[in-house]
């Protein structure tokens, strides 16, 4: 039994650790950028279209002749920056209707419950082609609309913890002493259930790469000439039977960033929440 | 299970009603007029668009009343003229693409729930062996790698270097003319592709759920006791164990279905299957606004016909539902 434990216990901080490498790792690449593409990402070189990889260009170049290794490395960029500002928007909703909806209960809680019902009946990425329809495909429009359409669990998540912790004894001990609801949320409840969502936004950046990245591969994202990883990807579906290395080498950035956000975010859980983590 | 199944439609009216609300809200989802923005800003949307977007959701009315004159369309399913060049109905257009999408899911959701289930039982009854290491990680790498991506990659693989797979459609071009053997053989080599990726991609959360659930169950004491009255393991797993652990992985495959539908879009596009997620795609290309509503709102009809036989199949399989008085 110990022995399991302590296996067990070795397991979640190698979660934590290879996830928070793997992320400090690209936000590296991001901010460095500019220093470690060896080309401009926009160049386009006629001369040198579709060649393989070769110590020129490590990634080979895209239909244009545009340097992929570049252009991976400042796609880097837009995902990090898409996956922190959609999840910071779908917090910020989630805590404000969970907090709500958890401790004042009643018809406010049943009315956002119902909302949060009917949004979840929507395919979530026929919901945001949708409204990406009416806009305009733009790196601000899909951040909103990634940030719009995915803060029903984190709201579902808010709500539960507060409930449970509007009955602790603190919490009644505050409202004995006549405090306003609104400092006994932000005091008292807020403080408690940061952890929990903490983790949920580490697994919600990954999902919200993926889904930029599908956007972009769709052409509905990131707009050409930026680099994206998913409007790489677009150039590899076109390219496919000729240049592998189109559509290998921004998957796999895809691949490990989202991995990294995934084992970063199971790992905290793990590390700051034992109890839910027993299985 | 007649007053379960009436309480349950009941539940579902102010869902339909919410969903046509936000469906609706999406139009003016753009700051200002929504037809000003559509032709300044939308390259593809012409004057004549904006004019025949004001007639068909009367943009000239007031809010309530646009909503209310749509409303009543949406409950015959009439959701216009498509802007397309054919100018079809939308309710037919998508009508004419539904089947392809529903059996891509049919045979997906079928696969996982195939495959799933006997794989986290597996993992639970072999837990922290190695078998069950080698899954946690596959679980790791099936919920990080971009589904379209893998589909190039299969593409790529399968389909161009090695040849095995057909990369494009659901059946080939002379399907009409084969034998009903072939025309079988036809129909599976497309789908390959297609349904296994769809499944590879729900297939880490779902076999994982499995596991856990199952997990939960064996620590139960009827379990023990069944045990201890000597019955064979397969017998305890699977009369005693599985039922159990079935109800919430029945639920967790209705949560997946909108997941499911929204991935046809990407599915559909990348093998050029005629399904309702290509004409998604196609219309949000082509700014063909009726459709999109039309497949927005018919989406999500379709979850929650998936969330209700869900919940059909739950109270099936667990009887405390059925009679929950509640």
């Amino acid at each position: 039994m110990i022995k399991n434990k302590i296996f067990s216990g070795m397991n979640k901080y190698l979660l934590f650790y290879t996830g928070l490498v793997i992320v400090l790792f690209f936000i590296i690449v991001a901010v460095l950028a500019p220093y470690i593409s060896p080309y401009d990402p926009t160049a386009i070189d006629l001369n040198n279209v579709l060649a393989p990889p070769s110590t020129q260009h490590f990634f080979g170049t895209d239909e244009l002749g545009r340097d992929v290794f570049s252009r991976v490395v400042y796609g880097s960029r837009i995902s990090i920056f898409v996956g922190f500002v959609a999840v910071g928007i779908s917090i910020i909703i989630g805590l404000f209707f969970g907090l709500i909806s958890g401790y004042f209960g009643g018809f406010t809680d049943t009315l956002i419950m119902r909302f949060v019902d009917i949004m979840l009946c929507f395919p979530a990425f026929f919901l945001i082609l949708a409204v990406i329809t009416f806009l305009e495909p733009s790196v601000i429009n899909v951040m909103a609309v990634i940030g719009l359409t995915s803060w029903m669990g984190v709201t579902r998540l808010v709500r539960a913890e507060t409930l449970s912790i509007k009955t602790r004894d603190f919490v009644t001990a505050a409202k004995l002493q006549n405090i306003s609801n609104i400092k006994i949320l932000a005091k008292h409840i807020l403080p408690n259930v940061v952890t929990p969502v903490f983790v949920a936004a580490t697994l919600g950046i990954a999902g919200a790469i993926l889904t930029e990245s599908a956007l972009s591969f769709l052409g509905l994202g990131v707009q050409p000439p930026t680099p994206s990883w998913g409007n790489i990807l677009t150039s590899g579906k076109d390219n496919i039977a000729f240049a592998w290395w189109l559509s290998v080498f921004p998957g796999l950035a895809i691949f490990i960033t989202v991995l990294g956000y995934n084992l970063l975010g199971e790992g905290l859980r793990d590390i700051l929440d034992p109890k839910l983590s027993k299985k | 299970m007649f007053r379960y199944l009436f309480k349950r439609l009941l539940g579902m009216i102010p869902l339909i009603i919410g969903i046509t609300i936000i469906s609706f809200s999406v139009i003016h989802m753009t700051p200002g007029d929504p037809t000003q923005l559509l032709t300044s800003m939308n390259p593809n949307a012409s004057p004549d668009a904006a004019q025949k977007l004001v007639k068909m959701y009367h943009l000239d009315e007031p809010i309530h009343v646009q909503y209310w004159l749509w409303l009543k369309k949406v409950s015959v399913l009439d959701f216009g003229q498509s802007f397309a060049l054919d100018g079809m109905s939308v309710t037919e257009k998508i009508v004419n693409r539904l089947p392809y999408t529903i059996y891509l899911n049919i045979m997906s959701i079928s696969l996982i729930f195939i495959i799933a289930l006997p794989l986290g039982i597996l993992n639970a009854y072999y837990k922290d062996t190695l078998f069950d290491k080698i899954s946690t990680v596959m679980v790791f790498i099936g919920f990080a790698v971009p589904t379209f991506w893998l589909a190039l990659l299969c593409m790529y693989f399968f389909g161009i270097q090695l040849g095995w797979l057909p990369i494009s459609g659901l059946v080939s071009y002379n399907f009409s003319e084969l034998s009903l053997w072939a025309k079988f053989v036809d129909l599976a080599k497309h789908s390959i592709l297609p349904v296994g990726i769809s499944v590879f991609g729900s297939l880490a959360g779902l076999s994982r759920y499995a596991r856990n659930s199952m997990l939960d169950v064996l620590n139960n004491d009827y379990v023990t006791a069944a045990r201890a009255r000597g019955l064979s393991e397969h017998r305890v797993l699977f009369r005693h164990a599985l039922k159990n652990a079935l109800l919430p992985i029945i639920t967790i495959i209705g949560l997946s279905i909108p997941g499911l539908i929204g991935g046809s879009v990407i599915f559909e596009s990348i093998f050029s299957i005629p399904g309702m997620g290509q004409l998604f795609y196609q219309s949000v290309m082509m700014r063909d606004y009726p459709v999109v509503m039309g497949i927005l709102v018919i989406g999500a009809f379709l979850t929650l016909a998936g969330n209700l036989i869900a919940d059909i199949l739950y109270a099936a399989v667990d009887p405390r539902i059925r009679y929950d008085k509640k």
